[in-house]
């Protein structure tokens, strides 16, 4: 079961350390919970800036004592990573209740830094092109996705204008004002063709829930969700010349199986946005539509939290914000709150079961991680 | 002489009644050297290398390292310098007589023949008839010889051809007369060199070389402001380094001339 | 289609240099094996032992089949540019002043996918060639080519960042005396150098071609001994910041080893080789460094000509071998101190030359004009070390095989 959602909110810059941000997080998680901090006997997280500190250094810091532990640098397939793992520490009987967190601070330069540092890959073969973090690289994956697929640049602008249209409901969103089709199109151009508003604001935040079992769960009188399927697959197609898809067309069968659902059976999706052109890949890639058919598809659904298809209720990175490796569980977090009906502002009305993505690590031309997992709440 | 008149002389400077003429060229990197073909070994050119200047490598004070060839500048010829005087005694600078750095010298003008052939010669009748007009050389003179060559633009002043330099300077026949006859202490240039530029050619070769350093004479060479010696009467200062076993050395050359001359 | 660039005008002087910045310039310890490729103008990259599988990046095990025998080999260049884009907003200050810039995705005939600089005349789609440059960080990246020339492809802004090109450059050849330094001022005027500074010491001294190099339009003869270091501070004074590539001719070589010669001959080679380097690293290596991103005429380069027996003693010329060596090292030191600077510092190995002070030594000789050539050629591809010649060929060759060897049969 997966429980107590936590999100901090974010802002654009933070002269806090990553640590604050996640120690901030833990306890939010414990107030959530209604438990003390020794009741946490798991402890799993994911962050980008905690300099020379792994999930070992933060138990002390933080005055844990847990018996089992993990730190996950998956970008953003961390959270769905985090989320598989501590399940099967809980069905195992190797923790009984895990934190996972993540959360990643903004200082004025952390961006760079976090980009010269990133990889060897990335350090050899990319950023000495100027690259200039994902933009460029994701600007590749996307002019050739454009020309293969007759995707338009309209089409990037439907997702984009749709979650700022959800994001304007979530109060934690650090955009806050309307987003026109116009806008979009004619905003400045960071790497063709990508512009401005196809990219994510880096920012400081961090995002917690809680895995344990149903029994813990219910003792503890905690809503939680069930989790009806997760997978997980690393660098994917690595012979497909340039990425038109991810990991999750290799494994979304099982996804489906796994779960005992059909893509039209889920109520929300809450896809890894750090470009729309990725979104409209995993609509293809999680079953929506077939591969090529995206932006007919973008075209057909409204992702509003009211439409036809509600897709990153929260606003999603592109909107809220991305607080580094808090951005991998921006999307599950509001999956949780959708499913538990406690999204407030943002709830899809009746959401029973939804989708969760995770993407993340451009290594060197392309995302190597992906991951989903689908969630069903108490109401299901 | 006795003290009061040493004194009187130093006065003499002091007040001007003595002038004192600067016969020497800056010891600078780019003035010209000897040539010789290049598989010889050759004369290290002058380096003046900064070691501080009121800086880090030294915050109060200024001066330099050195380095050049013995034959460098103007500057001084040793017997030790040419094969003849080789085995001659005190033939090196740091041993030679320091009572030789100060004798009176004989300039013959020859600046009018220079001009007129870079191959000058300087020949006995030459020497012959400055002496009807100003006296028998006396022993022990430097006699020095004006072509006014110190003047010119260092490229003419080298006047290197492709046989070689152009330059005037002694004969045979005069080098061995002016050590023989007139036992003359010393013979001076205002080339580079005491020979004249084509003397390889003479028999013997650098006859001035031969025969000054072979009888135990000296050489003074790339000299200035000759024009403004008299004839006779001029007395030259030429002290060398004190340089362990050195053929020679680039010196300050002062000539101290009567204000009446 | 590339505009030409135009001759720059002068500078106006109210405005302040921009100071060189350098792109991204860490690499893992095998990512060098493209610096070393890049330097000498070679293409390469790792391909397996085993399976015979090419890969890109840099990796310590094949991809495919796992293989810890990944050798980098010459590579065939050829790919199609699958995807491009133009960065307008780059993280790094050295491609934020440069911006928009443009790169591009080329998969490789080969293989692999290589993320790569474009040249302006490449188009998606279409087929590219690829070449490992050094950038102005001094570490090699991939730049694409178009397949077929193009009108005036070497102005292209982009891979003048990668060239040293004369053109429009101010040059100074530190020794005009020389067979060599005539003909390097003949290439670089005939590549299109705006202004050649022509160093001459002792100028008293008359010279063969003296009257030719003196009545060149554009070349200015200006003294300079570089053995002595106020005669290259003087100079420098006057000229070090209008001179964008310094081409150093200077040389000293005599015949003979160790034993039969005089210390002054050692001397000889040490002041004019080893300290005239010096002086002239001293005396225009800090102007060229601040000159680094001065537009169209930046200071992009220092050539040295050095003898390849600064890598391995030939006793025959021993003494002045081991003056090449001196300056061999020196000038990978110039290398790390020019390089925040972008300035490339190009040297040039070459046998015995076809001139006057190796008359005795047997063909193969390398003829001045095969250095000048040589020079400009290493400009305009922005190499950084060059083999001129079949000795110095033989050398490298033989040297990487077996250094041993090559000791033993050079002092047979």
């Amino acid at each position: 079961m997966i429980a107590a959602p936590v999100t901090i909110p974010y802002v654009r810059y933070s002269v806090e350390s990553a640590q604050w941000w996640i120690g901030r997080a833990l306890k939010s998680l414990v107030e959530t919970a209604g438990i003390a901090p020794r009741d946490i006997d798991g402890f799993c997280v994911s962050s980008f800036t905690m300099g020379t500190d792994s999930a070992i250094g933060l138990t002390q810091h933080f005055g844990l004592c847990v018996r089992w532990l993990d730190t996950i640098p998956l970008g953003g397939a961390s959270a769905i990573a985090a989320l598989r793992r501590a399940a099967r520490a809980v069905q195992s009987g190797d923790a009984d209740i895990v934190a996972c967190v993540a959360g990643d601070t903004n200082h004025v330069d952390t961006f760079r830094n976090t980009l010269e540092n990133f990889s060897r890959f990335n350090q050899d073969a990319v950023y000495p092109y100027g690259a200039g973090g994902a933009n460029a690289s994701f600007a590749l994956i996307a002019r050739n996705y454009m020309r293969t697929f007759g995707a338009r640049r309209e089409d990037f602008g439907k997702i984009a204008v749709s979650q700022r249209a959800n994001a304007l409901r979530n109060p934690h969103a650090l955009m806050k004002a309307p987003l026109t089709i116009e806008q979009y199109m004619t905003a400045r151009p960071i790497a063709d063709p990508i512009h401005l508003f196809d990219c994510v604001m880096p920012c400081a935040g961090a995002e917690a829930f809680l895995v344990m079992r149903e029994d813990t769960a219910a003792a503890l009188k905690l809503p939680a969700a069930k989790i009806l399927a997760t997978i997980e697959r690393h660098n994917a197609f690595g012979n497909d010349p340039v990425q038109v898809r991810g990991g999750w067309a290799m494994d979304v069968g099982e996804l489906y199986a796994m779960a005992g659902l059909k893509p039209d059976d889920l109520d929300f999706v809450q896809t890894y946005d750090d470009y729309p052109v990725i979104s409209m890949m995993q609509f293809e890639d999680l079953g929506f539509c077939r591969k090529g058919e995206g932006p007919d598809f973008v075209r057909q659904h409204d992702f509003t939290i009211d439409g036809s298809f509600p897709h990153n209720t929260s606003g999603g990175q592109l909107s809220v914000g991305q607080a580094g490796a808090g951005g991998a569980y921006l999307g599950l977090v509001e999956a949780l709150r959708q499913v538990l009906g406690i999204a407030g502002p943002t709830q899809v009305k009746d959401a029973r079961v939804g989708l969760a993505s995770g993407f993340g690590m451009i290594n060197y031309d392309r995302g190597l991680a992906s991951g989903a997992a689908i969630l069903a709440g108490p109401a299901s | 002489m006795d003290s009061k008149s040493l004194l009187d002389f130093a006065g003499a400077v002091a007040s001007g009644a003595v002038r004192v003429i600067d016969l020497t060229f800056t010891l600078s990197p780019d003035f010209p050297v000897i040539v010789l073909p290049p598989e010889f070994g050759q004369a290290a050119p002058v380096r003046i290398q900064q070691i501080s200047r009121y800086d880090d490598a030294g915050p109060a004070w200024y001066w330099n390292n050195l380095t050049f060839g013995e034959h460098t500048g103007t500057h001084f010829d040793a017997p030790i310098h040419w094969f003849t005087g080789k085995d001659l005694p005190n033939n090196c600078v740091d041993t030679l007589p320091a009572h030789d750095m100060i004798a009176p010298a004989c300039v013959i003008d020859c600046s009018a023949q220079a001009a007129q052939d870079p191959d000058f010669l300087l020949t006995i009748p030459v020497v012959e008839a400055w002496e009807g007009r100003h006296g028998r050389i006396p022993e022990r003179n430097w006699v020095l010889l004006r072509t006014d060559w110190s003047k010119k633009n260092w490229r003419d002043y080298a006047n290197l051809k492709d046989d070689g330099a152009h330059t005037p300077g002694p004969d045979v026949a005069v080098m061995r007369w002016l050590v023989e006859e007139r036992g003359v202490l010393g013979f001076g240039t205002e080339t580079i060199g005491t020979d004249a530029g084509q003397a390889g050619h003479l028999d013997p070769p650098y006859p001035a070389h031969h025969f000054l350093h072979g009888g135990g004479r000296y050489g003074l060479q790339c000299l200035r402001n000759l024009d403004q010696l008299p004839p006779t009467g001029a007395v030259i200062m030429a002290a060398p380094l004190k340089i362990q076993n050195g053929s020679g050395s680039p010196l300050r050359v002062l000539a101290l001339v009567s204000a009446k001359a | 289609m590339i505009e030409p660039i135009t001759r720059p005008r002068r500078k106006n002087p109210l405005l302040r240099t921009r100071l060189p910045a350098s792109p991204p310039n860490a690499r893992s310890r095998t990512a060098h094996g493209f610096t070393r490729a890049a330097a000498e103008g070679r293409f390469v990259l790792q391909r397996c032992g085993t399976c015979s599988a090419y890969s890109y990046p840099a990796r310590e095990a094949c991809p495919a089949c796992l293989s810890a025998d990944l050798v980098f080999v010459d590579a065939p260049r050829r790919g199609t540019l699958l995807s491009e884009t133009t960065v307008r907003v780059p993280a790094d200050v050295y491609f934020r002043e440069r911006a928009p810039w443009r790169i591009g995705l080329v998969g490789m005939e080969c293989g692999p996918t290589m993320v790569a600089h474009l040249h302006a005349d490449c188009q998606e789609g279409k087929s590219v060639v690829m070449s490992l440059q050094l950038d102005k960080s001094g570490q090699a990246v991939a730049f694409a080519h178009p397949e077929h020339e193009t009108a005036n492809m070497t102005d292209d802004r982009q891979w003048r960042e990668m060239t040293a090109d004369p053109k429009f450059r101010r040059v100074l050849v530190t020794n005009g005396r020389s067979a060599i330094g005539q003909e390097a001022v003949a290439a670089l005027k005939a590549a299109g150098a705006a202004t050649i500074f022509v160093g001459l010491a002792e100028p008293w001294k008359p010279f063969r071609g003296e009257d030719a190099l003196r009545t060149l339009q554009g070349v200015e003869i200006v003294p300079l001994d570089v053995g002595d270091e106020k005669s290259v501070s003087d100079l420098a004074a006057d000229i070090a910041g209008k001179v964008d590539i310094l081409v150093n001719t200077a040389e000293h070589i005599r015949a003979g080893g160790l034993l039969a010669r005089r210390t002054s001959v050692v001397r000889d080679e040490i002041d004019q080789s080893y300290l005239g380097f010096v002086h002239l690293a001293q005396a225009f290596g800090p102007a060229m460094r601040m000159r680094g991103a001065d537009g169209v005429n930046s200071a992009a380069a220092w050539v040295n000509i050095l003898s390849v027996y600064a890598l391995e003693n030939w006793p025959a010329y021993g003494a002045y071998s081991a003056s090449q060596a001196a300056c061999l090292s020196l000038s990978h030191c110039l290398r790390a101190e020019l390089r925040p600077g972008g300035v490339k510092v190009i040297n040039l190995f070459t046998g015995p030359l076809d001139t006057e002070w190796f008359q005795t030594v047997p063909p193969p000789k390398v003829a001045p004009r095969v250095i000048a050539n040589a020079i400009v050629s290493a400009l305009k591809n922005g190499l950084e070390d060059v083999f001129v010649g079949d000795v110095a060929e033989d050398i490298r060759q033989r040297l990487a095989a077996n250094p041993k060897a090559v000791e033993r049969e050079l002092g047979a």
